[in-house]
């Protein structure tokens, strides 16, 4: 069995043969997948919101500026007409545009299933290439996001040879907060395409925190970034240039969170 | 195999049609429909060529599958001239030669058309980023840039 | 016999504007057929299986399920087309040997590449169709394989052919090889040039395919009829063309094969040699009702033809001056599985910008297991000249010496003797460098991490057999049958506009379009950028014909002498008062009385149309080079070139752009990837990176006319020229930005980032 959202990506597999199900099931009538609501002071987003709602929900792209970067990442306009971050958190590519940022934004997973429901953090669900920790029967029904924090800033930002439509060889997420004098007082950093799922990278996110992020804390936390990655050789990319790339994508996407903290109230 | 029964809107026009589960939208269109102006160029939603409205939203038709048109309003390069009258941006792309061999053009018009509705002033790097995906070979995006933009300012009666 | 019509400077009123285009409309709205748009009752779907190894033995092909499934109407293999003989033909600027049309149609003994087709079925729907692949079981022995050129060529290589032995060496090779041929231009005394030279630079470069990239994959529907017709509906550079090779692999004369060209999705070269259309034919045959065959775009990588990689050296002489004295080059390219890549045509345009004494340019064509290479838009020459441009841009900068004044002290020009053969007649290469130096571009300012490269390329454009057909209607509107496919859509306007020009008539009321292959005699492909100066040559003999008719019916009408006819703006008048006076007659009222005065007036020509003009162009690029992720922006990019005279100049521009973006593209991105087991890794649109709209900037055009002296109004073709010097030029733009040259195509992120860094690190 399938669940068809968007269909970017299931009927591109329907297609090669890869995903061969007897039944596609389409959630895209199921109400509460496909709101945004605030819950307990944050954000829900239901699963089978397509990328293109996400990017025109005014008041979600002020709170979660990144997360909304990594959504118009997801293909072209036409692609983001249907794709949603569901679809895509569930199709476990390790080059997830939706992932890293909805990691460092520190966002669960709210699944329901034949047992109930029960909540994960994004970090854990993609388990491998493809691969994702729902139990048969079991599907993802939204994200649940902490209430946002005065001056937070996050933000996404990946490598690509083109402007636009390509898979990310690398990506970066920062979702940082600035304390009342302009320091960093929390942070979390998120790598896509580096490794086999998009990993959390506490060291990366430590390098920021007690910080203004300045070049020196950058730096660091570059570094930390090229360390955490354990990426392939492939078609998009090797692992050197997945490794340099890391740590200029980290630093980059820093800054935007920290330009963004610094607006936002 | 039993083939599914679908109603929906096209251009305006009710219409129905047979299919297969994992026919598209697109193959629909082509070979149920007759309506033979939108294109297939890679199948993957990776060059535009199958562009459609669907409720309002541009897609990519080959990403679609094709029952779940089953009540939505679609809108093809078909239906964009009324008639003999063309829509400004199929008049300015004849005007500006921004189009060649011409196959890109029908996904190319609806995508702009679309950017134009909800930005009727876009620059000229939003113009680019919004056709990112539509690729066309022939032109260097350049013309298509130059018709897309004078059709923005005609239509905005500047 | 070769036509050539010489050219008339003259106060022109059509040719040089902008009309619409006559299909526009068509286009605009969906209305224009394509390929896959045509249909008919009673179809059935065809499909192609293909090898999945790059390099095996064929022991056995067992189609019986696949024939058993209900749905399936025909199957075809090997064994349904006829051994073909060694004979060579020539398909645009390349030459094809039928011996290898047929088997790159259909594996007879071997595959040779991932992707080769091995079996056809014709089935009611596109899924039976695919169940039906899935039956068919073949045998395969798997054998080692070999996609490197240079790989390829030494020897204990993999071979691909046992039989094939290297022509153009004597004697003759006691062993097989996979160099298929190799070739020797040159001139003057190498060695003794490169004495005379204060300066030498030898270089390599390596290049990988890349794909022509159109956006409509190929279609066709064919419908054979019992007795022994068939129609065949395709998209197709060259219907004449693609019908006899059709008749020929299919052993049927050419005038039972009917061939109608559909709209083409865009071909740039791609679509000069059959695929699927004797497939669908044979199939039609077998099945008893029309086959229609589309590709997918999976199918389009893996198994048509791209462009050849290539390793290139170049070594490059010259004075302390600025004189180039010696020029020498060694030309290694791929032709995938069968004989033929451009390798000839790039020998004949590594050099040809410049006026050099001594010259020496050696080609090998060399067999690989991958898809049999076809022609890419100035087959061959732009891989040359990177290495080339590369070279002399090097050498510039070594001498210290502006790099467009170097290329003019060295600059082609009139009466200029080419190393591979004919002297130049008049070129327009000079005035192109002048006006890029002249360009604004070229000294406005640069950033850090910026750049600005300059690159230059030559193409030497053809003519050949070419056919039309001019007829006046009733109403006095004239249809105009083309046997020149118009790819882009401006060479129909250009003709219509050449036919107006010449009777002195509104463009509106030329009507063009392309006949089917029945309607006129054999035309030459769309391909060597001919068709505005061949089939442009045609119309304008076929109005001159109308026009010297028009005058005969008149002299008649008016009871006066011929030479009392004159023609001017569109109507006979008096050609002077004092022989004979008149009342002038416009084109409609003679047509009017066309019946009655010896019946409909019309015009023809067949020629092979000689003394196509060369081209030549002089780019500028600007890049921004991202320094910590090898991103190479382009920033800026200044087409110039000489076009003889452009018609319809929006369509010349857009050829200009098209073709520039074209060349940034195989630059910057575009390749084919393969595993070590010899798959194509990269068969789609995703990750065989073309440019999008977002990448690029304006493309601003200059278009410079210098006549060729042998088309009545001066053209040159103008399609190929333009993706020739891109990647020399943003190789070139790359060096000057930071100081490190790209010696490997493309020059993606990594490879930047990697010169980079091993740059760095050789510092510390």
């Amino acid at each position: 069995m399938a669940l068809l959202a968007g269909g970017t990506d299931l009927l591109i597999q329907l297609r090669s043969g890869r995903a061969d199900p007897e039944l596609v099931v389409d959630i895209k009538a199921i109400a509460e997948m496909r709101a945004i609501a605030i819950d307990a002071g944050g954000y829900c987003v239901g699963a089978g919101v397509t990328c293109m709602e996400l990017i025109e929900h005014e008041a979600f792209a002020r709170s979660w500026p990144g997360i909304v970067d990594g959504a118009k990442y997801i293909g072209s306009i036409q692609v983001k007409g249907r794709a949603t971050l569901g679809g895509n958190l569930c199709n476990a590519s390790p080059a997830a545009d939706g992932v890293p940022s909805l990691i460092a934004a520190g966002a669960l997973a709210c699944i329901a299933g034949p047992q109930g429901r029960r909540e994960v953090p994004v970090a854990e669900f993609a388990t491998g290439p493809g691969k994702t920790l729902l139990a048969p029967g079991e599907l993802l029904v939204s994200f649940l996001l902490p209430k946002r924090e005065p001056h937070s800033g996050d933000a996404y930002l990946r490598f690509t040879p083109r402007t636009e439509m390509d898979i990310a060889v690398v990506g970066a997420a920062v979702n940082l907060t600035l304390d009342g004098k302009g320091v960093c007082s929390q942070a979390r950093v998120s790598l896509g395409a580096v490794a086999a799922r998009a990993l959390l990278v506490p060291e990366a996110a430590a390098a920021l925190i007690g910080s203004k992020v300045d070049a020196a804390a950058l730096a660091r936390l570059s570094a930390a970034a090229s360390a955490a990655c354990r990426p392939i050789d492939d078609k998009r990319g090797t692992k050197e240039f997945r490794i340099k790339v890391a740590g200029v994508m980290a630093e980059r996407a820093a800054l935007i969170a920290l330009e963004r903290a610094g607006r936002h109230n | 195999m039993t083939r599914n029964h679908v109603s929906t809107t096209v251009n305006g026009d009710q219409v129905e049609f047979l299919c297969e589960t994992q026919q598209t939208l697109l193959e629909a269109l082509r070979d149920e429909l007759q309506l033979t102006g939108t294109k297939e160029g890679c199948g993957t939603g990776d060059c535009g060529a199958c562009s459609v409205m669907v409720d309002g939203r541009l897609v990519c038709s080959c990403l679609m599958l094709a029952v779940e048109a089953e009540g939505k309003a679609i809108e093809t390069i078909e239906g964009m001239a009324k008639g003999e009258k063309l829509h400004p941006l199929q008049k300015k792309f004849i005007e500006h030669a921004a189009l060649q061999c011409g196959i890109c053009t029908p996904g190319i018009l609806i995508a702009a058309r679309s950017l134009l509705t909800r930005n009727p002033d876009p620059t000229e790097s939003e113009v680019r980023f919004w056709l990112a995906g539509n690729l066309c070979r022939c032109t260097g995006y350049h013309k298509i840039i130059d018709a897309v933009l004078d059709a923005a300012r005609e239509m905005r009666g500047a | 016999m070769s036509t050539m019509l010489k050219y008339q400077q003259k106060d022109l009123k059509i040719v040089g504007t902008r009309p619409l285009r006559p299909d526009g409309v068509d286009k605009v709205t969906g209305r224009a057929r394509f390929g896959a748009d045509y249909k008919l009752p009673g179809q059935l779907i065809g499909k192609v299986l293909r090898s999945p190894h790059a390099h095996a033995r064929i022991k056995s092909i067992d189609v019986s399920a696949a024939l058993a499934l209900p749905g399936v109407k025909a199957v075809v293999t090997r064994d349904d087309f006829a051994e073909m003989p060694d004979e060579m033909a020539a398909v645009g600027e390349l030459m094809i040997n039928f011996r290898d049309v047929t088997r790159n149609m259909m594996a007879r003994e071997k595959v040779l590449y991932d992707g080769h087709p091995v079996a056809a079925v014709a089935a009611v729907s596109e899924s039976v169709a695919r169940a039906a692949l899935a039956l068919i079981k073949v045998e395969y022995e798997v054998l080692p394989h070999v996609i490197d050129v240079v790989e390829a060529m030494q020897p204990g290589a993999p071979l691909l052919n046992e039989n094939q032995y290297t022509a153009g060496v004597k004697p003759k090779p006691e062993r097989a090889s996979n160099v298929a041929k190799r070739l020797e231009f040159g001139c003057g005394d190498i060695a003794a040039g490169f004495k005379q030279a204060d300066v030498i630079i030898e270089r390599e470069f390596n290049t990988k395919p890349v794909h022509q990239g159109y956006i409509e994959p190929q279609a066709c529907l064919a419908s054979y009829s019992a007795d022994g017709q068939a129609d065949l509906w395709t998209s197709t550079q060259g219907h004449f063309v693609f019908r006899a090779q059709c008749a020929k692999v299919l052993q049927m004369e050419v005038s039972k094969i009917r061939v109608t060209p559909t709209e083409i999705g865009g071909g740039f070269g791609g679509k000069n040699n059959i695929y699927n259309e004797a497939l669908a034919i044979a199939l039609s045959r077998k099945s008893n009702h029309p086959v229609k065959m589309v590709m997918t775009r999976e199918e389009v990588f893996r198994g048509t033809g791209p462009t050849p990689g290539a390793n290139v050296k170049v070594k490059l002489g010259a004075t302390r001056d600025g004189k180039i004295t010696a020029a020498e080059a060694e030309l290694n390219f791929q032709a995938g599985a069968f004989p033929g890549s451009p390798v000839n045509q790039a020998s004949m345009c590594a050099f040809t910008r410049y006026d050099l004494a001594n010259v020496r340019v050696v080609g090998n064509d060399v067999v690989v297991n991958r898809p049999k290479v076809a022609a890419y838009r100035a087959p061959g020459a732009p891989i040359a000249v990177y290495g080339v441009e590369s070279v002399i841009d090097e050498m510039a900068k070594k001498l210290g010496i502006d790099p467009i004044e170097f290329r003019l002290k060295n600059a082609a020009k009139e009466g200029t003797q080419t190393y591979y053969g004919p002297k130049l007649g008049v070129i327009g290469y000079i005035q192109t460098l002048e006006a890029a130096r002249a360009h604004p571009h070229y000294s406005a300012p640069l950033g850090p991490n910026q750049g600005r490269g300059v690159a230059t390329g030559f193409w030497f454009n053809i003519g050949n057999e070419t056919t039309c057909s001019l007829n006046l209607q009733e109403d006095g509107t004239l249809t105009l049958n083309l046997g020149t496919i118009d790819v882009a859509g401006g060479s129909r306007a250009a003709m219509a506009m050449m036919v107006a020009e010449e009777l002195g008539i509104e463009f509106e009321r030329v009507r063009p379009f392309v006949g089917d292959t029945s309607t006129l005699g054999f035309n030459f492909l769309t391909a060597g950028s001919r068709s505005t100066f061949a089939s442009g040559m045609a119309c304008v003999i076929a109005a001159r014909q109308v026009i010297e008719k028009l005058r005969a019916r008149v002299a008649k009408i008016r009871e006066v002498p011929l030479e009392a006819v004159a023609w001017k703006d569109g109507r006979a008048e008096p050609a002077d008062a004092s022989v004979a006076q008149f009342a002038p007659m416009t084109l409609p009222e003679i047509a009017r009385m066309a019946g009655k005065t010896g019946g409909t007036v019309a015009g023809h020509a067949e020629i092979n149309a000689q003394g196509a003009g060369p081209g030549f162009g002089t780019h500028i690029v600007d890049v921004e080079v991202d320094k910590q992720t090898g991103a190479v922006n382009i920033l800026r990019y200044t087409v110039v070139q000489d076009v003889g005279k452009a018609i319809h100049p929006a369509y010349v521009e857009g050829q200009l752009q098209g073709g520039a973006v074209q060349g940034i593209g195989w630059a910057l991105n575009e390749e084919y990837v393969y595993g070590d087991d010899g798959v194509l890794q990269n068969p789609g649109f995703l990750d065989y990176r073309i440019p999008v709209a977002s990448d690029l900037p304006r493309i601003d055009t200059v278009i410079v006319e210098v006549p060729n002296p042998n088309h009545p109004y001066g053209v040159r073709g103008c399609g190929e020229v333009p993706i020739i010097s891109p990647m020399a030029a943003i190789a070139n733009a790359i060096e000057n930005a930071i100081g490190l040259r790209l010696y490997q195509q493309p020059f993606s992120p990594p490879r930047v980032l990697k010169a980079i860094s091993d740059a760095a690190a050789a510092k510390r």
